[in-house]
């Protein structure tokens, strides 16, 4: 028993850290509620690289890299890196893409969603009920025998790939040459950032914790309902606690509906973008935080759902599927339904009933 | 004797959870990651069952016993 109650308090102050360092962030330059958002980011990321054009959302965020390299560290000094894959790659990536377009819709991951409540944005509480309402979903899948079937061992080289991209970006990012987009200042949330370093210290230390702690906003909700195993969820609300403390400190708190940053007041929408999310990623396994973590480890099938993830967001933004402050848009609501409904027949047909 | 090997949580604990069902005295489960060793770990030890663990080559066999 003490060793469930030291992992508890590992989590609770490694979530405490995070969410420190994730409303800080805010103070440094990220734009407000979004000190950390790994969609946000890699589809800031996406842009920078110019994979789409939407100017206000360009830049390469050091937070994903360092989250990345932090984590691979981490499982290196523990003797866990591990490079494995094999596992419906392909189920993975198109999970991945469509987790993007929720979190597009909503405008965060769950990540995000945290940092939102955290800063008093109401309307992330209604993302929160779908989020649980499509955690749920997936878990009936999960109870049912969905697997996407087991990993096979991989050399170094195929589980180092992802990071050594990431360090490629990072030195693209420093390089700045002329086919890296950035936003212009005043542009959009791309145009605020914390220094580079800053951003990249940031990212490290929420990997490694991360890494050490397992930390995932999915499996935090999961966990609960499917073993009544709490802890998790504790590194979450720990997160949520020490950013709302934080932002009151700094004065970021403001609740209400309306005149959040960065968001929009349609609760429909709001529900249904995090309600994929939640649906896609218990599938996956994890959130879009954990997919960083991991696949630092060495985990070659969350390389491809953050690759998955970043042609998400390009697609997003480049057919108009993206939310905005003004609210959704048309296409994305139906790139919801359908994101859906494909998450949908990807859980039946994974889903082979348990013999009794 | 429970095979996990390859499969990412909650898989693994999901197996153990369907097996623990049957409330036999022993369950071995083989599994080859850290985190499933965990979670398997900690589900099995909450359920009243003490665990060991062997490893070989990157693999863990766990031995569960009431």
């Amino acid at each position: 028993m003490t060793s469930t109650k030291k992992d508890k308090l590992i989590i609770i102050i490694a979530g405490l850290v995070i969410g420190v360092i994730a409303a800080s962030l805010v103070l440094f330059g990220n734009p407000k509620n979004m000190g950390f958002c790994i969609a946000c980011f890699l589809r800031d990321t996406a842009g920078g690289l110019g994979l789409h054009r939407a100017a206000p959302v360009q830049y390469i965020r050091p937070e994903i890299i360092g989250i990345v390299l932090g984590a691979m560290l981490c499982a290196f000094a523990k003797k866990e890196f591990s490079p494995r894959g094999g596992s419906a790659p392909m189920t993975r990536f198109v999970l991945a893409f469509f987790a993007m377009v929720g979190c597009l819709m909503f405008l965060g991951c769950p990540f995000r969603m945290i940092l939102r409540l955290a800063g008093g944005d109401l309307n992330a509480l209604v993302g929160f009920v779908g989020f649980v309402a499509g955690i749920l979903v997936g878990v009936v899948f999960l109870k049912n025998g969905f697997s996407l079937k087991r990993t096979y061992k991989m050399n170094t080289g195929e589980g180092l790939a992802l990071p050594i991209i990431e360090v490629i970006i990072f030195a693209l990012l420093l390089a700045a040459p002329a086919f890296i987009f950035f936003s212009e200042e005043g542009a959009g949330p791309g145009a605020m950032h914390a220094n580079v370093w800053i951003s990249l210290f940031a990212g490290l230390v929420v990997g490694a914790l991360a890494q050490r702690t397992r930390l995932c906003m999915v499996g935090g909700i999961r966990d609960v309902v499917l073993f009544k195993e709490s802890r998790l969820l504790l590194g979450f609300a720990a997160i949520l606690v020490a950013a709302f403390v934080t932002n009151l400190v700094l004065g970021f708190v403001n609740f209400g509906f309306t005149e959040q940053p960065v968001a929009f007041n349609d609760g429909l929408w709001n529900f249904l973008g995090l309600f994929l999310v939640g649906f896609a990623c218990c599938l996956l396994g994890g959130c879009p935080l954990r997919q960083l973590v991991m696949s630092g480890e060495g985990n070659t099938d969350s390389a491809i759902v953050v690759i998955g993830l970043m042609v998400g967001a390009a697609f997003c933004h480049n057919f108009g599927l993206a939310s905005s402050g003004e609210g959704p848009t048309a296409a994305g609501k139906i790139a919801v339904i359908i994101g859906i409904v494909v998450v949908a027949v990807i859980g039946a047909i994974n889903t082979a009933r348990k013999e009794a | 004797m429970i095979d996990a090997r390859g499969l990412s949580c909650p898989q693994p604990v999901i197996m153990v959870a369907n097996a623990l069902k049957s409330g036999e005295a022993e369950y071995t489960v083989m599994v080859d990651a850290v985190t499933p060793k965990e979670n398997v770990t900690r589900y099995a030890e909450s359920h009243g069952y003490a665990v060991s663990v062997a490893e070989a080559d990157g693999e863990y066999t766990l031995t569960l016993k009431k």
